[in-house]
Formats: structure tokens, sequence, C-alpha cells
């Protein structure tokens, strides 16, 4: 640990009293006491979209499509119930719910609260609605980790939802999809099924992809996502965690990228050399499409389905504007005696039906009526 | 959508609408959906609030192919009568099922979801639905 003191050309000089500790670790170490996903059951195939704006070639095979009915709320009331059936909990201890969206239903007024009022969190709790393009998700999670590792909250809930919105004939409209996971935080103990090992947060100003006030659909910066956005971002924040916790990627059993196709997590999975068999369990853009905040949270749901006591993951997010969240989880005994208390993340993949692009264009509410 | 919003009217509702809490009669015993405020069993007003497991049975259905207004765009829609495990019988619309895979008697579980809208810059209301079973 160094102290920092930067010199600017002025007379000025700055001292950074605070140690340059990268990582984030709260005071009290905290676990997840409860997890849980939800998928939508429609699918669309990537084929069948390509084939109403002549594309033939795609990112993904298919992605999930939200009912009539749903938005990134009701979804996230499911994935919270799920969560809140493994965590065994009252949910009056909660008392933060924080949910991370790009697709909230109203601009202004929180989904956190109907989640909360649906859930029966209500009332004495803290609840808002974070946005960070895709990041959100992990954004409200290294939050909850904050609440409840300085002793403010015995519990918090971090929400990542989406029906994420892709242009028509944009080659986003391959992939934005509709999905999310709730993760409970708590201190860490015997009911936690797993525990964060410490975090890092990796930002700067990119705009390589946003949606203007009133917009409907977002605006990319093309082929300046990748480099200068995802690969800068994920890389150097999954670096930065395993250098701070004195990890190589060979101590990680499993690892979750961001995923708005098959191909981008794949590539840094060969950067960082992880072999693809540690990527493949949380890998799912391949076939529900990439869920915004929803992504990496429903990621790690499906791993913490499989994964064993004792195994570690490493966990990436990337929200365009940009930034990752990175963290360490190790795997604890509980998760044997909690995971079948919800139904899993393939349960919900595997409950699908197909529709056509006109049924999905009603799905979606493209309809004027 | 043109139906005049009353949004206190609905907020009233929302615990029943978005978890399905009904009452328990203390007396007797029985659990009422939606809550009452006396008992219709033995007429006691010692009620109590309880949330009921959301898993029931479809004892009938039609299909909605022409929708009061407001409902217009999730046209057609299954509309059905579930008897709750606790016994309460209720109307509710079914969701995440085609017509044609509905029975007398099939297993459903409560889902919250989207139930209207009003207009562009009106509220959005949440409240149960019905669907096959996940697990």
């Amino acid at each position: 640990m160094r102290l920092a003191i930067s010199q600017r050309k002025s007379d000025s000089t700055f001292l950074r009293v605070m140690p340059m500790r990268k990582l984030l670790r709260p005071i009290k170490d905290v676990g997840i006491v409860g997890y849980g996903a939800y998928v939508p059951m429609f699918r669309i195939k990537s084929a069948e979209i390509g084939r109403v704006w002549g594309i033939n070639a795609f990112p993904i095979e298919e992605k999930a499509v939200n009912n009539l009915d749903e938005d990134a709320l009701t979804i996230g009331i499911e994935a919270a119930r799920n969560a809140l059936k493994r965590a065994k909990i009252d949910p009056g201890l909660i008392r933060a719910i924080w949910f991370g969206s790009e697709s909230k239903p109203y601009a202004v007024k929180p989904s956190a609260t109907v989640i909360a009022e649906a859930i029966g969190a209500t009332p004495h709790l803290d609840a808002a609605d974070f946005e960070f393009a895709c990041k959100a998700g992990t954004e409200a999670l290294q939050a909850a980790i904050g609440f409840v590792g300085s002793g403010m909250a015995e519990y918090a809930m971090a929400i990542g939802a989406d029906t994420a919105q892709g242009r028509p004939g944009d080659h986003l409209e391959f992939t934005a999809a509709a999905g999310g996971a709730a993760y409970i935080v708590g201190e860490k103990s015997s009911e936690t099924l797993a525990y964060f090992e410490g975090s890092y947060s990796y930002v700067t100003d990119t705009p390589d992809f946003w949606r203007r006030q009133h917009e409907h659909y977002p605006r990319h910066g093309n082929r300046f996502t990748g480099e200068p956005a995802y690969f800068r971002h994920i890389i150097n924040a999954a670096k930065g965690l395993m250098e701070e916790l004195g990890l190589t990627v060979n101590d990680f059993d499993y690892a979750v990228f961001h995923q708005p196709n098959v191909k981008f997590p794949l590539t840094v999975a060969k950067i960082l050399g992880i072999p693809v068999e540690r990527v493949k369990p949380g890998l799912l853009s391949g076939v529900i499409g990439n869920t915004y905040s929803g992504a990496t949270l429903v990621g790690v749901s499906a791993v913490l389905d499989i994964a064993k006591p004792g195994e570690r993951i490493l966990w990436v997010s990337f929200g365009s504007g940009a930034g990752s969240d990175a963290f360490s989880l190790v795997v604890q005994d509980a998760i044997e005696e909690k995971r079948d208390l919800a139904p899993k993340t393939w349960d919900y993949i595997n409950r699908k039906k197909y529709i056509d692009y006109a049924l999905y264009v009603k799905h979606r509410g493209k309809l004027l009526m | 959508m043109g139906k005049p919003m009353q949004v206190s009217r609905f907020w009233r509702h929302f615990k029943e609408k978005y978890r399905l809490i009904g009452t328990k009669c203390k007396k007797c015993g029985k659990i009422h959906f939606p809550p009452r405020q006396v008992c219709n069993e033995c007429g006691s007003r010692e009620m109590e609030e309880v949330q009921l497991s959301g898993r029931g049975k479809v004892i009938s259905w039609t299909i909605v192919r022409n929708p009061p207004s407001g409902f217009e765009y999730y046209k057609p829609y299954p509309l059905a009568l579930i008897e709750l495990e606790e016994g309460p019988i209720i109307l509710a619309q079914l969701t995440d099922v085609e017509p044609e895979e509905i029975t007398f008697g099939m297993e459903v579980e409560m889902v919250t979801r989207k139930i209207r809208e009003f207009n562009e810059d009106g509220i959005i209301l949440y409240g149960y639905k019905f669907r096959p079973p996940v697990k």
C-alpha cells in the first residue's frame, strides 16, 4: 500500500491521505443468503428476425421475449420471490431493495417500491432504482454489500432485470432480451450459500452506447463498443480484482462475464487464459440473449444451481458508458439445501415457446392501437 | 384505453392484488379472498390477515375475445375461476398458457403481472394472474 502525492502544474499539491486500496471490501464479511432468477417463456429465433430484415449471420441462436403482461418490474418480482424462497427469511427484515434496469416501466416512479410491496417487505426499508446500462444490477449488488457490510442493515436485496430494447432491424435486435435475477445479501454465516471475498469496480467515461430521454431505442458506437468499452473495462476489472486478492485465473472454478453475445465473453476468457468449460455454465446469451442488467446475475444463478461448496466464482459485469464490477464469490455448504427451494435457472430456460416476428412485435408493445 | 383512472381505488387493494392477502376468521377459521371485515360463515368480526399460497386449480374458464376497454391489446386471453387450496374461489386471468392447453382441474400458481395500463401517461396496474406451475 502506498500514499499517493499528485502534483499538478499549478502550485497546489494534493496529498491523498487515504491509502490507494483498489479492493472494495466491507468491514463485515457478507454473502448471499438467497438468489433467484426468472426468464420469460417466449423465444424468438435469430433466423426469424433475420428473415424479416434480410440478414443471415447471427450472434446468438435465440432470445427470451417477455409476455404481453410482463415488464422489467414483473420479472424483478418473480426473481425476488425465488430469492426469498431460498433465503427463508421474513421479507420484513430486508432493509433495502435496489432494482437495476434500463427498461423501467416508469421514467419517474420507483419500480423497487412495487417489488417491495409485492414481496411483503414494506415499509421499513430503503428502495431505489439504479441505472448503468447493463451494469445496473451489479451496481445494486455493490451497494447491497456495502449496506450490509457496514452493519447498517441485516439484509439487502439487489435485482437486475430488463426487457431490453433493440431498434427493429438493428443488430441489437437479435440479442436484446428479457430476464433478470435477484440476490439477497446478508452477513456471512452458515446461512449464506456463498460469500464475497472482495469486489472491484472499474469505470471511465466511454460513450459506447446510450439512450436519450424520451427515445424508444438506444444508439451505439458500432465497433467502438468492443475494444475501448467492453474488453477494456471487463479485463481491467477482472485483473484488478485478482491482483488485489492475490489470486490467479487458476483459482477460479467458474467465470461469468457480461454477455452481449457469445463471442465477447469467450474472447475475454481466452485473453485471461480461462478454459472455455469454466465459462460455459454461466454463459446463457446463446439461448436467452442479452438480458442487460440481468445478464451476469442470471449467469451466476445458473452457476450457483450446480456449484459445489468451496468452489470459487469470478463474476464480472459490464455496463456501457462505461464500467465493470468484478466480484470473487466462494460457494458455501448452505448451497446444497437451498438450491432446490426455488425453480432453477434452466427450469425457466427449458420452459419455452417459440413465437414469430408478428407475435414478437405484439409482445414488445410495438403496435399502435 | 380511455377509462378514467382512479388511483386511490386501486392503491387501496395493492396488498390483495400483488400478493393475495386474504382474511381468516378467528372464530370459525374460514378463509376469505378478497378480504372481508365480517365472516360470511359465522358473522364474526374478528378477522386476521392471511397470506394465501397462490396455488389452486382451474374449475372453469373462458376465452375473452371482445374485452372491456383497457384490455384490448391482450386479446384473446383466458379468464378462469380458480379454487385456491385454502378454499376461496377467485376470478383471474390465466397467463403463459395457450387456450388449447387449459383443462378442468389444471393446477396453477399465482404470478404478479401487468393487468392494464391507463394511456401512455397513466399508472400501470399490477396484480395476480395464474399460470401452470414452473416446477
